[in-house]
């Protein structure tokens, strides 16, 4: 076989394989950054795909050329190199260009990162506790609070060697024992911190993630903007079972959410005299 | 090397033979050969690592091994690549080459690069030997971050002082290669007309020196603080675990500098060779290597912009990240005008060379989305990241690691390689490396965190994709050592020039090059002639 | 072939410069933990609060026209077998006001353990306008087995806070302390009240 041929036939396959998968699923969602459901997300989210933009267009002018000399440039074909190896105005347009295009891309990710670390003003706070292997959830000021770890289906499930098919269980590593309720439409301030070694409490519908420190807070907020189960990972590696503490934040409308509330109040009163004093006890105990 | 070795000169002193040749010898060329040896082995090794991790991210549930395993196998996987493959092969490729570049009969430090090189074996000899210690190697990732790196059990110490050696070993080799290049220059080698292999070490070189040591630094804070009641980074005692992670990225982001400058000094050497056409700016590129070596210390808290920092800090690091595209950019521009208008043949080199500046842009692009803070809220720690730095690092450092071999491996064994061996490594390679790879940006913005061995069912597909290209990528790299093996035990004899595009003063000199070279300089038509 | 006395002169001296050069980063690394410190007090990272002397807090002038809600949050590091919780869930304060709270903790193991409380603000940007006269936080706490006890904290806010500040977060978390300071390691221990 030519080279030519082999270079037709391995870009042929190189096509083939890249395009298979695309073609089966034809769901760019899967393909792409979730869009996610608070204000935030949605900045993120444009940016994200102005950015995307403006490398594929780069990408299409730089690869063009490449492939363009490739064709047209080689020796095969009789061509004769040119000598020249300098030119002041090409080299100053390609320094200067890109940094107008920079700095252009800078003004809304400045926006964007001015909005994120806007906090004031919030509705309500959670403060969320990360520890190896799970997280605790508290309703400052509500007297509400929760231990939320991987569920026991789950659990089961991805012991080494379990025999299950993950693909039998519901939502496989992606779901929890006690969900996090939320209210929609209102201004939560989060309140991240850990109780062992660093975690971070990521759920990318929400658009963002914030590493847990032991010792430290780090704030953050979300305002959500339709009721739904939003699913999410720890993102900062935080020991063996890092890939096994999932988030579920299930979002309520304002009525729904004060009735969750109120339940879920009533049910941890009596209590709430020994456990909600002691924010670091084990589930047993708190539960 | 057994025919560089029957060259040697007859009026130099006696030399030892078998293994004591190899322990003693303080030839640059001997010393650089090690070096390459000892990086494919550690190649080899790490490469066993993510053939591991492949494995058993291959489809969802865990099938193969527990999760601390998984863990440690992410996390010695990087130290192995990073430590014991990557920096180890450019300190080969220098020692081999800068003297004959530069016109220098050997290094400015020949006993001190023996000894560079022999703390490598035993630093990874300490390192490797953790896998099989009670409580398992290393598994809180390879930046070592407290405090869950301080729930490492026996492995902890020796980890600390492997990096403590592994350190010292890169240090020593770039103070060599600085004296080298300041000290030893063939007169009428001027800095302005060093190859740019050599001008990219310099820059390396340094940031070698200055990161190192705060990497080395910030180990021992931790060792302290394991076993001697320091609380650097303990917040109990006044300490806080996110000054490791400034000053671990103080060292870190130069690191990944370290990884790439060298590389670009072999694009810019192989790119004119088969383009027939002199480099397009030459003076740019030492500029923009320079440029990006000076931004590489004002831009490490992009690693880490979710740990909660003020507006005016995300601001800085946002800028100062994003603007490293600048540079970079030029010097893309420069390999593609470089193309324009040559006449270009496509062997080997050349093929690995294209394959690197067209991949490492791609991880360029996603480098330039990911320094961008807010959005980097969403990517950070996912597959997108890991994504981003294999296409950096695999197509980017290695890729042309592989270039620079078929390059000058000719001038190193004086054979030719197997033209046809090497283009069926290229395209298995290029091909499987993007299936490899490119699936992970999708898993990543799906929101697949990265170090976590088992995933929900809807990351399945890519994942497996992801898998079979490791597999076939992995499986590709063996072509390259058979062909290395045939090129060192025989082949087609190659010339001196080698490759018809070819200049520099290297290539001046007979293949194989002679064991001693240069004793005396070059004269300065050929340093010109080197110039174009 | 053999490098030239010149030669090796110049060499010894590069090599002199290089090592000076690296001895000079590998301290660097290690100044960058009270340049970090020194940075997190003025930019306020991680939320670390100011100490400040009954005389001095009585300096600031209380701006009554303004009120700022001030929440507290209590953690207890795993491994640590303590209750810790405020007395009161938050106050409304005027910046420029000395004001008074209390928080409860108690030892449920059936030993004696030393704790060490760190303090933590969000949000970080009025961190540095944060000061307390009095916490339980500025001394390591023993605790004997089962013992259960009540500490004060009175903490002023600076009137210069922020305009946009309308909530802040003070956050303390128990660690058990580490073990046997010396008086020296004391000195360098104090960096969570400071």
């Amino acid at each position: 076989m030519t080279t030519s041929a082999i270079r037709r036939g391995a870009r042929r396959m190189a096509a083939v394989l890249a395009m298979a998968p695309l073609v089966a699923s034809a769901d760019w969602d899967k393909l792409n950054l979730t869009r996610g459901v608070t204000p935030y997300s949605e900045e993120v989210y444009q940016l994200h795909m102005l950015i995307l933009w403006v490398c594929v267009i780069t990408g299409i002018g730089v690869f063009g050329a490449i492939f363009y000399s490739i064709l047209k440039f080689r020796k095969s074909k009789g061509a004769v190199a040119a000598q020249w190896h300098e030119n002041t105005l090409v080299e100053f347009l390609w320094t200067a260009v890109p940094a107008v295009i920079l700095v252009v891309m800078a003004i809304p990710a400045t926006k964007a990162l001015v909005m994120m670390e806007d906090v004031a003003h919030s509705d309500m706070t959670i403060k969320v506790t990360g520890y190896q292997w799970r997280w605790r959830y508290d309703y400052i000021n509500e007297g509400v609070f929760l231990y939320s770890g991987l569920a026991r289906t789950s659990d089961v499930a991805r012991q080494l060697n379990s025999g299950i098919d993950p693909k039998t269980v519901d939502n496989y590593l992606l779901e929890v024992d006690r969900e996090l309720v939320l209210p929609v439409g209102r201004k939560i301030r989060f309140l991240t911190t850990a109780s062992d070694v660093i975690h971070a409490w990521w759920v990318p519908a929400l658009g963002w993630k914030r590493d847990a420190i032991p010792g430290y807070i780090n704030e953050s907020w979300a305002l959500i903007k339709e009721p739904g189960v939003y699913r999410g990972q720890c993102a900062e590696l935080c020991g063996k079972d890092h890939g096994f503490m999932p988030i579920v934040v299930r979002a309520l409308p304002e009525a729904e959410y004060k009735a969750w509330l109120e339940k879920t109040k009533a049910e941890q009163a009596p209590k709430t005299a020994d456990s909600a004093s002691a924010p670091g006890v084990s589930v047993a105990t708190a539960q | 090397m057994s025919e560089a070795a029957a060259h040697h000169d007859a009026h130099h002193e006696h030399h030892a033979t078998g293994m004591m040749r190899w322990l003693t010898t303080t030839n640059h060329k001997d010393i650089g050969t090690m070096y390459l040896i000892f990086s494919l082995i550690m190649f080899f090794i790490g490469g066993s690592m993510a053939m591991i991790i492949r494995l058993e991210l291959f489809q969802p549930g865990l099938q193969f091994v527990n999760p601390q395993f998984f863990n440690s196998m992410t996390t010695m996987h990087a130290l192995v690549m990073i430590f014991g493959a990557v920096m180890p092969a450019w300190t080969g490729f220098a020692n081999w080459l800068v003297p004959l570049m530069i016109g220098a009969p050997d290094m400015a430090l020949p006993r001190l690069n023996n000894w560079s090189f022999w703390i490598l074996p035993f630093a990874f000899s300490l390192l490797l030997g953790t896998l099989f210690m009670p409580g398992g190697a290393p598994a809180g990732g390879w930046t070592m971050y407290p405090p869950l790196v301080l729930q490492t059990g026996e492995a902890f110490p020796f980890l600390i002082f492997a990096v403590h050696f592994m350190g010292a070993s890169s240090i020593a080799g770039a103070i060599n290669i600085i004296a080298t290049v300041f000290n030893m220059r063939a007169p009428g080698m001027t800095l302005m007309k060093l190859p740019l292999f050599v001008w990219t070490w310099i820059i390396t070189a340094f940031l070698l020196i200055a990161s190192i040591p705060v990497l080395a630094g910030a180990v021992t804070m931790l060792l302290t603080d394991k076993f001697f009641g320091t609380s650097f980074f303990s917040a109990a005692g006044g300490g806080d675990p996110v000054m490791f992670q400034h000053i671990f990225w103080f060292f870190g982001h130069p690191e990944v500098y370290i990884l790439i400058l060298p590389a670009f000094g072999i694009a810019s050497a192989i790119i004119p060779t088969f383009a027939r056409k002199p480099l397009f700016g030459y003076s740019s590129m030492v500029y923009a290597a320079a440029a990006i070596a000076f931004l590489s210390f004002i831009v490490w808290a992009h690693h880490m912009f979710t740990v909660g920092m003020p507006l005016a800090g995300e601001l800085f690091f946002m800028y100062a990240t994003v603007l490293i595209a600048v540079p970079t950019g030029v010097k893309v521009f420069n390999w593609v005008a470089t193309m324009w208008q040559g006449s270009m043949t496509f062997e080997t080199p050349m093929l690995f060379a294209i394959a690197f500046v067209v991949l490492f842009t791609i991880g360029g692009f996603s480098g330039l989305m990911l320094g961008v803070t807010p959005v980097d809220f969403q990517y950070h720690d996912t597959y997108f990241v890991v994504a981003h730095f294999h296409y950096v690092l695999v197509t980017g450092a290695i890729y042309s690691l592989i270039a620079g071999t078929y390059f000058w491996l000719p001038k190193m064994t004086g054979h030719m390689y197997d033209e046809k061996l090497g283009k069926l490594h290229f395209w298995l390679s290029t091909i499987s490396v993007n299936v490899l790879f490119f699936p992970q940006h999708f898993l990543g913005l799906a929101g697949m965190p990265r170090r976590i061995p088992d995933y929900a069912v809807q990351f399945a597909d890519w994942n497996m994709v992801s898998s079979i290209g490791g597999f076939v990528f992995g499986a590709s790299q063996l072509l390259f050592v058979i062909g290395i093996v045939k090129c060192i035990r025989g082949g087609e004899k190659a010339t001196a020039q080698v490759w018809e595009g070819a200049h520099g003063l290297e290539w001046t000199l007979p293949s194989p090059a002679p064991y001693h070279t240069f004793s005396e300089p070059p004269p300065a038509a050929s340093i010109e002639g080197g110039m174009r | 072939m053999a490098s030239t006395s010149v030669q090796r002169t110049a060499n010894r001296k590069l090599v002199g410069q290089l090592l000076v050069l690296t001895a000079m980063m590998f301290g660097f690394g290690y100044a960058l933990v009270p340049l970090y410190n020194v940075f997190c007090e003025v930019t306020g990272i991680n939320g670390k609060t100011g100490r400040l002397s009954q005389v001095q807090a009585a300096t600031l002038v209380p701006d009554k026209a303004r009120e700022i809600t001030v929440e507290f949050v209590t953690n207890v590091n795993a491994g640590l077998p303590w209750n810790f919780r405020p007395l009161q869930d938050k106050v409304v304060v005027h910046p420029g006001v000395l004001t008074s709270v209390a928080f409860e903790m108690g030892n449920r193991a059936n030993y004696g353990i030393v704790g060490q409380a760190i303090p933590s603000l969000a949000p970080q940007t009025a961190a540095r306008y944060f000061s307390k006269t009095e916490c339980f936080c500025f001394a390591r706490q023993p605790l004997a087995a089962g013992e259960q006890k009540t500490v004060p904290v009175r903490f002023i806010i600076d009137p210069k806070i922020p305009a946009d500040v309308d909530r802040v977060t003070l956050s303390y978390t128990f660690f058990e302390a580490p073990p046997a300071p010396e008086p020296q390691a004391a000195v360098k221990g104090s960096a969570p009240n400071t």
